[in-house]
């Protein structure tokens, strides 16, 4: 029946696994903002891709900026 | 085309609208950011909410103070080697739009490494490369987009404070010993004769102990000191029964173990801390974007641009700012300092200060005060007093504003506290004496047991939930309190204090009326004509309402910012603007913003501007009056007394010409007597607020301006606050509720203990039943008052 000790060892250190992991998540400040992942998590890459079109126009509000600086 | 409405950020488009790719657009701004989106592959911002853009402020010069190093280097988060990281607040944020379009950043400038958006307190977080970018580019990006962030001296001013985690640490902590301790703790709960189970009963006894140190030196260490603090202070608060409760059920366990007693009780130790810990998690529930300290620097600037003597313009950081200096304040900037004006001519909103919105016209060699906010183009001025000497900030002296309302009300659960600790100790001192003499060696087994059982768990979450659930419904209905105390302190009140401008009025549909010699049907078509060229919010508005038809192409067009505009067609020619600009010598003193007309140099007349009070005020004031005394205090002459006493209950008291120090002691000499609520909208209010029972802030754009208040209340839902008051009053009493439900509770549980037949599984049932219970039913409760919102709104 000693095997126990080996079972609580073996439980006890999974626990204490999650809990650390926890611990990190926390520090890591997943828990600062519950709200914005669950928006970003549903978007997809989806710029539009259009790449002789938005490569020129790119060049135009970089000079459209700067004019505004 | 009246009717449509704008593709970018669905305003109404009304007569000017700006077709561009076969849509609508209210303005220029809002379609040069379709442009912008559509030209780098961002068009997606439309599909995932529709209409959802702002439409963007012109910026231009305002951010320049962001190309001093010292001032850029405050606001970075970390700045090395080219890569800068940088946190923002952006006001504006409010979509899944704008998420997506915000972490999009990298597409519209290849320096933008990453950026993340912080929804619930609308930030944003971007690193990038300072190759040909730079902290001010990042701003005027944003700003061009429609996300102009927000820089504030407030935010200048703080140090970077560390988030506090702590409360979810010791959630987290007594929620692990939790369910670990029960899991031990269950095979004793059956107490079979097992030999096996004999064999390692120590094993278990100790290992619960372990779990159970760090929940009672780390979890519960608020309540220790919470209590401690209590009892130095000669107050006997809801923590003191509850420290008590949790020490002797640690020492009483921990004795039961090492002498062999019985299994100990950790297991109703760790669920107690965990409920505990979680009804404060629960009502920790904050506005984080909302700020209820503001204090006139989140309103000032960070830096201003001084005139040096040679000409040469430089930044400098305001509280640099000496009497005597010469300052540019540009368009859209607010005046930082009281000054003369020396070149230029200034429109000032003082709204920030007054809550009168209407913009005022001075001339040069007029003395401006600090909080304006000038609307047309650059002045120059002379600075006559320094930041923290100005009219404005002179307020902030007052020691009101220092004082923490919360700290000082005893709410009721602490008041329960207090009875509940001399009972609880009467009755285990009542018991053990009457077992010291029937059988001495059961007395401390009932004296800890009375204790522990008695321990108020039930009580000290029956406030948090009610009040954080309450918090939660008020949100929804726009109405935002800074923390669960105010709805105590608001369910006490008795009497409401009103500002009058800002608060009562708006002035987002403002009625004009005209004075003077009627004008010909060519002149009005001809103001019209003339009015349409101009981008003025007072010509958008004034032309709205103008009835002409015909519209006629201009033969010449001129702008005077700050004055007037002009127009010209058919010989004949129109002047609209202020009083010196048309040529009126005689500008009578009115309250309110005119605007003078004059057709071929001769004055004809004015068109004035006046608030209208919010629909619904006399119902809000005749509902109120059945449970409150009622009073307005304005900082306007008494103009509209007689109108105010038609619409308003008799019993309203109306006090008018108050200053920002009168209001407060008007507040203060009340107080005697009542507990006030004051709703108020500007920072003159300020001290009315601070000084009052409750504060509440008005606001028709809850992210703009708010003075320091304990709530704000979206103006479009002032209507609903008799109900809102009412629902607070009728919280307190399912607190109420609530404490005579644990009180049974308690009364079951003290039976087992009195009579020294408390088992350890008892507690472990009683006392997580009593809790959850609780729980359920002041949830039930409170969404039912929350559907009662429901129906008003509806």
């Amino acid at each position: 029946m000693s095997v126990i000790y080996v079972l609580l060892a073996i439980s006890i250190t999974v626990a204490v696994v999650f809990f650390i992991a926890f611990v990190f998540s926390v520090k890591s400040g997943q828990y600062d903002d519950t709200y914005t992942p669950s928006v970003r998590m549903l978007f997809e890459d989806e710029v539009i891709k259009n790449k002789d079109k938005s490569n020129s126009n790119k060049k135009e509000i970089k000079q459209t900026k700067s004019t505004n600086q | 085309m009246a009717d449509s409405t704008c593709y970018h950020c669905g305003d109404e488009c009304g007569k000017s609208s700006v077709q561009f790719d076969d849509k609508d657009f209210c303005c220029n701004g809002c379609k040069t950011v379709y442009e912008i989106f559509t030209s780098n592959g961002l068009s997606t911002f439309y599909e995932i909410e529709g209409k959802a853009g702002t439409t963007p402020n012109e910026i231009r010069q305002k951010y320049d103070f962001l190309d001093n190093e010292e001032i850029a280097q405050q606001l970075l988060e970390f700045n090395e080697d080219g890569v800068q990281v940088v946190g923002l607040s952006i006001p504006t944020i409010h979509c899944s739009s704008c998420i997506w379009v915000l972490e999009n950043l990298n597409k519209l400038h290849s320096a933008i490494k990453v950026s993340q958006v912080d929804f619930p307190k609308k930030t944003i977080r971007v690193t990038y490369k300072t190759e040909n970018f730079s902290l001010k580019s990042l701003v005027l990006l944003l700003g061009s987009i429609g996300y102009e962030p927000y820089i504030s001296l407030e935010e200048y001013n703080k140090k970077r404070k560390k988030v506090d985690r702590s409360l979810i640490y010791k959630l987290g902590v007594a929620g692990f010993a939790f369910g670990n301790v029960m899991l031990f703790s269950f095979p004793e709960y059956f107490e079979v004769e097992e030999f096996w189970l004999d064999q390692y009963k120590p094993v278990f006894r100790w290992l619960m102990f372990a779990f159970s140190l760090p929940v009672v030196s780390y979890a519960s260490q608020d309540y220790f000191i919470s209590a401690y603090k209590g009892i130095r202070s000669k107050l006997l608060n809801i923590d003191v029964p509850i420290a008590l409760g949790i020490l002797v059920l640690f020492l009483r366990s921990t004795a039961d173990i090492v002498f062999d007693l019985g299994s100990g009780f950790f297991d109703s130790l760790t669920g107690l801390v965990f409920f505990l810990l979680l009804g404060k998690f629960f009502q920790q529930k904050t506005y984080t974007y909302l700020s209820f300290e503001r204090d006139y620097k989140s309103y000032f600037p960070i830096a201003v641009t001084r005139l040096k003597k040679n000409g040469e313009e430089e930044n400098i950081q305001i509280y640099n700012i000496e009497v005597g200096d010469r300052v540019l304040i540009r368009s859209h900037e607010i005046i930082p300092v009281d000054c003369t004006l020396i070149k230029g001519s200034a429109e000032i909103d003082y709204s920030f200060v007054t809550g009168e919105s209407d913009p005022v016209l001075k001339e040069s060699g007029e003395k401006l005060f600090a909080g304006g906010k000038q609307l047309s183009d650059v002045l120059e001025v002379e600075v006559l007093k320094s930041v923290s000497q100005s009219y404005l900030t002179q307020l902030w002296g007052n020691s009101v504003f220092s004082k923490d309302k919360a700290s000082q009300f005893q709410t009721l659960t602490d008041s329960i506290g207090k009875r509940f600790t001399i009972a609880v100790l009467s009755i285990a001192t009542v018991a053990t004496f009457f077992w010291l003499i029937v059988d001495p060696s059961l007395a401390l087994n009932v004296f800890t047991s009375v204790l522990i059982i008695a321990c108020p768990c039930a009580i000290a979450l029956a406030a948090p939930f009610t009040l954080g659930n309450m918090l939660r419904i008020f949100g929804k209905y726009k109405f935002y309190l800074k923390n669960t105390n105010v709805i105590e302190r608001l369910a006490k009140i008795d009497t409401a204090i009103f500002d009058k401008t800002g608060t009562l009025t708006t002035n987002q549909k403002g009625s004009i009326h005209y004075e003077g010699m009627e004008l010909t049907e060519e002149e009005t078509a001809l103001l019209k004509t003339t009015l349409r060229a101009s981008n003025h919010p007072l010509s958008r508005s004034l032309y709205d309402i103008l009835k002409s038809n015909s519209i006629m192409t201009l033969e010449e067009f001129q702008e005077h910012t700050g004055k007037g505009i002009e127009g010209k067609y058919n010989q004949h020619s129109i002047k609209v603007g202020s009083a010196s600009y048309v040529g009126e010598s005689k500008s009578n003193p009115v309250t309110n913003t005119a605007v003078y007309v004059s057709a071929d140099q001769d004055v004809k007349g004015r068109f004035v501007f006046k608030n209208t009070y919010r629909d619904g005020m006399s119902q809000i004031f005749n509902e109120l009056s059945d449970d409150l005394e009622l009073g307005i205090l304005s900082g306007d002459n008494d103009g509209e007394k007689a109108q105010l006493q038609k619409v308003l209950p008799e019993k309203t008291k109306m006090l008018f010409d108050q200053k920002p120090g009168d209001k407060l002691e008007y507040i203060k000499s009340l107080q005697g007597k009542h507990k006030v609520l004051m709703v108020g909208d500007g920072l003159n209010d300020a001290g009315a607020l601070a000084q009052s029972d409750v504060g509440l802030a008005v606001s028709e754009n809850i992210n703009v301006f708010s003075p320091a208040c304990d709530g704000i209340l979206d103006a479009s839902m002032l209507r609903m606050l008799p109900k809102f008051i009412k629902l607070s009053k009728r919280s307190v009493r399912i607190i109420k509720m609530s404490f005579l439900l644990s009180l049974c509770y308690n009364v079951v549980g003290l039976y087992f203990a009195v009579t020294g037949q408390l088992q350890p599984v008892i507690a472990a049932i009683l006392m997580p039943l009593s809790s959850i219970s609780i729980v359920v039913f002041t949830t039930l409760a409170t969404n039912y008052l929350g559907k009662e919102l429901k129906n008003l709104e509806s």
